[in-house]
This record gives structure tokens, C-alpha cells and sequence, in this order.
């Protein structure tokens, strides 16, 4: 799950990393007031999007007064802010992060993220800050480096100080890396993130250290112990039929094709798209029924396939093993009735009384079309898609 | 032959009594798996459909000389599980539960590293070897029993590719599913080394998926180190970065664990890759030439 940087910034000043003063605003008059309460001669206003590249887009601009904060936060609110993170439609901002200016000599970068291949978490810094982390990663690695944690010992301060120096900071200023470096790592790990960027980490004038930005990511598998953290998941920044799949506990994705699928098994439903591409069409969507896909399921993921005006056929591919085929044929015979679905249908399946669910199909009087296989499954519907 | 599982299994069930854990204990008995118990903390003394139930695994290993686990609990208890199988000394340990948890599983991995305990999953179907002994939800009644391993990151594909071999009369020796997750037990790597050694598999059928480098790693490994011939297919190669693909793990991140790589590591490494999953049984075939 993601969350705003003005909410990744609260949770990480709570575990004592030093953050810019700065409040939240959803509207103009009150980003103005928060301009009037920071004082000081500059103001910074960046618009809360789950999106990186705010800068290049417009969505970072500085204010010298709070009337000017305020113009610039009246303008910003509710426009469609475009980077290269949102895709082409962007995303409409609807509150801004109103934020003490600083005058900074340094910017650097320090993320924590977990390494699989070693499994422990990788801390990374770089002298490099402010800039794509991915670009400095591709074209100068060696501007990044690294300490792997101990996940039972966690951040050792001589591992900090070695992060510290390497990325060219002084005796004093490494003291104060170390201390924000331990307030990171307690931070991933009271909160179960899967990751945290500070991107830039800056230096400023008086030599102090600042999260200058802040994205935190958080496990999924671990909100349930988290509920003020899943109250901070904004809606607004998801997909609608993600959102309405969700509340089924339907993993779907929604993408830009003609052909709806509908797969138990997350890599049997990669699998699925796979091949669609392959027979020369494209997938509307990834959606994962789960294991135990049962007739109200698959009702749930009719309505959110047939919300999508842009599928014109649908594939339900499902190797049920232990899932009985009559049962799911059922399923979906009620479901296309209910629903009055009227684009073609391509159905593979596989499992226990395969036969008797495939026999329900054919008497059903409906527009089914059955496959053998996967390749078949998928040749059909590409070819009914039109 | 066969690998990891086999007649000398004897497997205890944790979480028994609950409704997966006794479906699929039922299901591996009436497959041929001794089945010796199962582990229910606070129901320890009574019996299940049968089974004695314990309320520790020490318990359960030390009253049925149990060998291997197979782990049915719900999510935020299931790392305590793995661990308390490890320290009882179950040699093998399989994770079918979805949702662990990155930091517990990280902590049960540090845990493990003291431990000879080998662990399969979490987040996956188990294992089974046709005509033997199984141990997670792999459905018997497709497999057959042959020459043919399967390593696989994923559930369902798992169960594709033995459906496309079984057809074609291939059988298996055994089936591994891995699991989906991030952090898991068991890497495509420790399966191939498994059946490099197993006179009886003669080839492999490897299935992979976006995300992380482990498909990568398995590619150089299996160049210096594996002579048997292996089949590839990743899934995914449609999915859009950025986007977590139902697994945990089945991610593009940062521009790193595309299917692209992977295929191009695996070919150039001299394995099989199949662009098309339905080409999976039909590509050993050919290979094996029968």
C-alpha cells in the first residue's frame, strides 16, 4: 500500500527523523494559513499525488509570501497533475503540503528496502540525491552504497557511519546520519514497510539533516496489523474497478485490452495473458479468483469485467484440481443470466467432473464456446474479439 | 525415484483441525501419505478424524516420529509455525499459507539458518511425488507417475504443466511448488541441484515468474552445474511494471525482474524457454525425443 509523502513525513518524524515543518491543505484558505503560521521568507507547496516526478510536472512550486501560497495552492488543487510515473492521464490533485523553504547546500539519497536474494533489508545512500535513483543505479552503480541488515541485530551504528562517510558527510553530520539512519530502520520495522525513500535527503545551511521528501511503501500482508496505517490508503489514487474488485478479495489489474480474463492462480492468470498477447490479442485485465473460487466470486468478477466497456470477449480459464467443474459452471451460467452478459464467452477448464460441467454448459442455451486447452482457449477468443 | 517426499514420509499436519488443514490431510492420506497426526495448540490429547492431535510439535514428533510438516494456519501465526518445526527438528517443512507477513518471514528465515530443516513455500501448493506421498494441495489424480521434475513459483501453472505431461504420457518423479513469495524456503536452484541428483529425473520442467532475479540466478547455476535438459516458462510477460501480479513477489520493480531478462539469461544458459504456456509438455517431448 502506498501513502502520501505529508503522511510518510508524520510517521517518520514520530520515530524521530527530522522532517521540514509543514502541514496539509485541501484548499487554498487554509494552505494560506499554514504559509502565515510557518512565517519565514519562503514557503514550498507540492501537491500530494502517489506519483514521483512532481517537480518536472508542476506539482512543486515556492511561494515568497502566504498570499502567494495560497494563489499557487488555489491553482494546484484540482488540476491534473501529469509525470512520468502517472501515465498519460494523470492524476487530479486534491491537497497540497504546505512546507517551510530551506536553504540546503547538499542532496542526497537513502532508501530501505528488502533485498530478496539476501534476505535482509539493503540500506542505500548516495551522494547523488534529487536525482532518479534508477538512471544512477543504471549508469554510475558505484555512486550507491549499500549495507545489508541483520533483521535479529538490526542497524549497527559503525554500518550507519560507514554509509555516512562514503556519501562524503563530515564528523558531526555523520553523528546526526547515524541517529536519523536508526530512526529509518526503527520506522520500516514498527510500521512493516517495504520500503522507505528519502529522496532528496538534504543538508542545509546550518548543517542540519532533513527528509526533504519522504515515500513509504507498506506490506499488504501486514495492514492487518497495522489499522492506522490501512486508514491512511486514499481511494481516490486506485483504479475504481481495483477498488470495487478489492472488497471481493479479487486480485485485478485493469489494463488498456479487449479481452477480459477471469483465472484462479496468479501465475496461471500471467499465464493467461501471456498467451493472449501471443495469439495477437490483448488482455483487458489480470484477475486471480483465488484457490477457491466459488459461485458468488465469480458473480463479483462478472460485474467487474462488464464494467469495463472496453472488453469485447471474455476468457475463464480455471484449472480447479480439487474445485468441482459442475460447481463452476453453475457459477457461471447464474452469473451471465443475472447479469444479461452478452459478449462471447470462452471457457477452459480442468478439474474434477470436468465432463458434467462442461455438458451444464452446452445444455445451458447459451453463447458459450468450450476449449481443450489454454492455446485453443486462446486462439477462440481472440478470434470472437474481433 | 523421487525427491524431498516419498513412503518414508511421515507427515503431521499443523492446523489440522481446521477446514483446509483437515480436507488436505484427508486428501494426502487417501493419495498413499502416511499420515501420522496433526498439531493444534490447546487440543492436544484428542483426536481429529482419526488422527492424534498435539499441542506442540515436539509433542507430535516425539510421540509419531514424524519427519515432515506440512503447515495449514492462518497468516500472522504461520512463521511461528515453520519455527517451532524447525526446532522440534522436522526435516521437511511445507508452507501452503498465503499472506505471511515480509519481516516474520524474515525472522523465520534467520531462524532456519541454524537449522537443517528444509522448507518449501510459504505461498505455494507443496509437493507431491505421483504414486508415493504428498504433502499440500497438488491434486493427485492429474499426475502419473514417470521421469519428469517440476520446479514452480507458481500454484495453478504448477498444475498446468503436469495436466500438458500426464496427457502426453509423460509422468512426473516429483513436483515442487516453490511458492510466490518474496522470501521463501526453497529456490529453483536448491529444487535442480534436488533432481540433479535423482537418478530417475531425466528432465525439468522450471517454471518462473517477474520479479526478483531468482529465475536469473537458476540461469548461471545452470550452466555450470546442471547437464540435464530443462523446459522454462515465465509468466508474466504482459504485465506492466509497477504492478504487484497477485503474488508478493511477482513484481517489476525498478525496472529489474522482467520476464525479458529472465527468458534471455535461461536461453543463453542452454535451457528450453517456451514463449507459450501451453507448450510446456509439448517441448520436453520433443527434447527427450520419446
Amino acid at each position: 500500500m502506498k501513502i502520501h509523502e505529508y503522511q510518510g513525513k508524520a510517521i517518520l518524524a514520530r520515530h524521530g527523523v527530522p522532517v521540514p515543518k509543514g502541514e496539509v491543505a485541501f484548499n487554498a484558505a487554509e494552505a494560506g494559513e499554514i504559509a502565515r503560521r510557518l512565517g519565514g521568507a519562503i514557503v514550498v507547496v507540492k501537491a500530494q499525488i502517489h506519483a514521483g516526478g512532481r517537480g518536472k510536472g508542476g506539482g512543486v512550486k515556492l511561494a515568497r509570501s502566504a498570499d502567494e501560497a495560497e494563489r499557487i495552492a488555489g491553482d494546484m488543487i484540482g488540476m491534473t497533475l501529469i509525470t512520468h510515473q502517472t501515465g498519460p492521464d494523470g492524476r487530479v490533485v486534491s491537497r497540497v503540503l504546505v512546507e517551510e523553504g530551506l536553504q540546503m547546500t547538499r542532496e542526497l539519497y537513502l532508501s530501505l528496502v528488502l533485498d530478496r536474494a539476501a534476505g535482509k533489508p539493503v540500506m542505500m545512500a548516495s551522494a547523488a540525491g534529487g536525482m532518479d535513483i534508477e538512471e544512477v543505479a543504471a549508469s554510475t552503480p558505484e555512486k550507491i552504497v549499500k549495507v545489508y541488515i541483520e533483521p535479529g541485530v538490526g542497524l549497527v551504528p559503525f554500518e550507519a557511519r560507514q554509509l555516512g562517510f562514503a556519501i562524503g558527510l563530515d564528523g558531526p553530520q555523520v553523528n546526526k546520519f547515524v541517529k536519523l539512519t536508526t530512526a529509518l530502520y526503527d520506522a520500516f520495522v514498527a510500521t512493516d514497510a517495504s520500503l522507505v525513500e528519502i529522496n532528496p535527503l538534504v543538508v542545509t545551511a546550518a548543517g542540519e539533516l532533513l527528509a526533504l521528501d519522504a515515500k513509504m511503501n507498506f506490506d499488504d500482508n501486514a495492514l492487518y496489523r497495522h489499522p492506522d496505517i490501512r486508514d491512511l490508503r486514499d481511494l481516490s489514487e486506485e483504479d475504481p474497478l481495483e477498488v470495487e474488485a478489492s472488497k471481493f478479495s479479487l486480485n485485478y489489474i485493469h489494463l488498456d485490452g479487449t479481452i477480459g480474463c477471469m483465472v484462479n492462480g496468479a501465475g496461471l492468470a500471467m499465464a493467461t495473458m501471456d498467451i493472449i498477447k501471443l495469439a495477437g490479442g490483448e488482455p483487458a485485465n489480470f484477475l486471480d479468483v483465488g484457490g477457491g473460487a466459488n459461485a458468488e466470486q465469480i458473480r463479483h468478477a462478472f460485474k467487474i469485467l462488464m464494467s469495463d466497456r472496453n472488453v469485447k470477449a471474455v476468457l475463464i480459464n480455471i484449472f480447479g484440481g480439487i474445485l468441482r467443474c459442475d460447481v463452476l459452471a453453475q457459477g457461471v451460467i447464474a452469473a451471465v443470466k443475472e447479469l444479461g452478459v452478452q459478449v462471447p464467452i470462452v471457457i477452459r477448464m480442468e478439474g474434477t467432473n470436468v465432463e458434467e460441467g462442461k455438458r451444464l454448459l452446452r445444455e445451458s442455451g447459451m453463447n458459450f464456446t468450450t476449449a481443450d486447452s489454454m492455446g485453443e482457449a486462446a486462439q477462440k477468443v481472440v478470434q470472437l474479439a474481433g | 525415484m523421487s525427491v524431498l517426499i516419498d513412503k518414508s514420509t511421515r507427515l503431521i499436519v499443523q492446523g489440522l483441525t481446521g477446514r483446509e488443514g483437515t480436507f488436505h490431510a484427508k486428501q494426502a492420506a487417501a493419495y498413499g501419505t502416511t499420515v501420522v497426526g496433526g498439531v493444534t495448540p490447546g487440543k492436544g490429547g484428542t483426536t481429529h478424524e482419526g488422527w492424534p492431535v498435539f499441542d506442540t510439535v515436539h509433542d507430535a514428533v516425539r510421540e509419531t516420529g514424524a519427519n515432515a510438516s506440512v503447515i495449514f494456519v492462518p497468516p500472522p501465526f504461520a512463521a511461528d509455525a515453520i519455527m517451532e518445526s524447525a526446532d522440534a527438528g522436522v526435516a521437511l517443512v511445507v508452507c501452503i499459507t498465503e499472506g505471511i507477513p515480509t519481516l516474520d518471514m524474515m525472522r523465520a528465515m534467520t531462524f532456519l539458518k541454524g537449522h537443517p530443516t528444509r522448507l518449501i513455500g510459504p505461498n505455494c501448493p507443496g509437493l507431491i511425488s505421483p504414486g508415493k506421498a504428498k504433502a499440500g494441495i497438488i491434486p493427485g489424480h492429474i499426475c502419473k507417475e514417470g521421469r519428469i521434475g517440476i520446479v514452480s513459483k507458481s500454484g495453478t501453472l504448477t498444475y498446468e504443466a503436469i495436466h500438458q505431461l500426464t496427457r502426453l504420457g509423460l509422468g512426473q518423479t516429483t513436483c515442487i511448488g516453490i511458492g510466490g513469495d518474496p522470501l521463501i524456503g526453497t529456490s529453483h536452484i536448491d529444487a535442480l541441484t534436488l533432481f540433479g541428483g535423482d537418478p530417475d529425473t531425466d528432465a525439468v520442467v522450471m517454471i518462473g515468474e517477474i520479479g526478483g532475479s531468482a529465475e536469473e540466478d537458476a540461469a548461471a547455476w545452470i550452466k555450470t552445474h546442471f547437464k540435464k535438459p530443462v523446459v522454462a516458462f515465465i509468466a508474466g510477460q504482459t504485465a506492466p511494471p509497477g504492478r504487484r501480479m497477485g503474488h508478493a513477489g511477482a513484481i517489476i520493480a525498478g525496472g529489474k525482474g522482467t520476464a525479458a531478462e529472465k527468458m534471455a539469461a535461461l536461453t543463453a544458459a542452454g535451457v528450453t524457454v517456451v514463449e507459450s504456456p501451453a507448450d510446456m509438455g509439448k517441448a520436453i517431448k520433443e527434447i527427450l525425443g520419446v
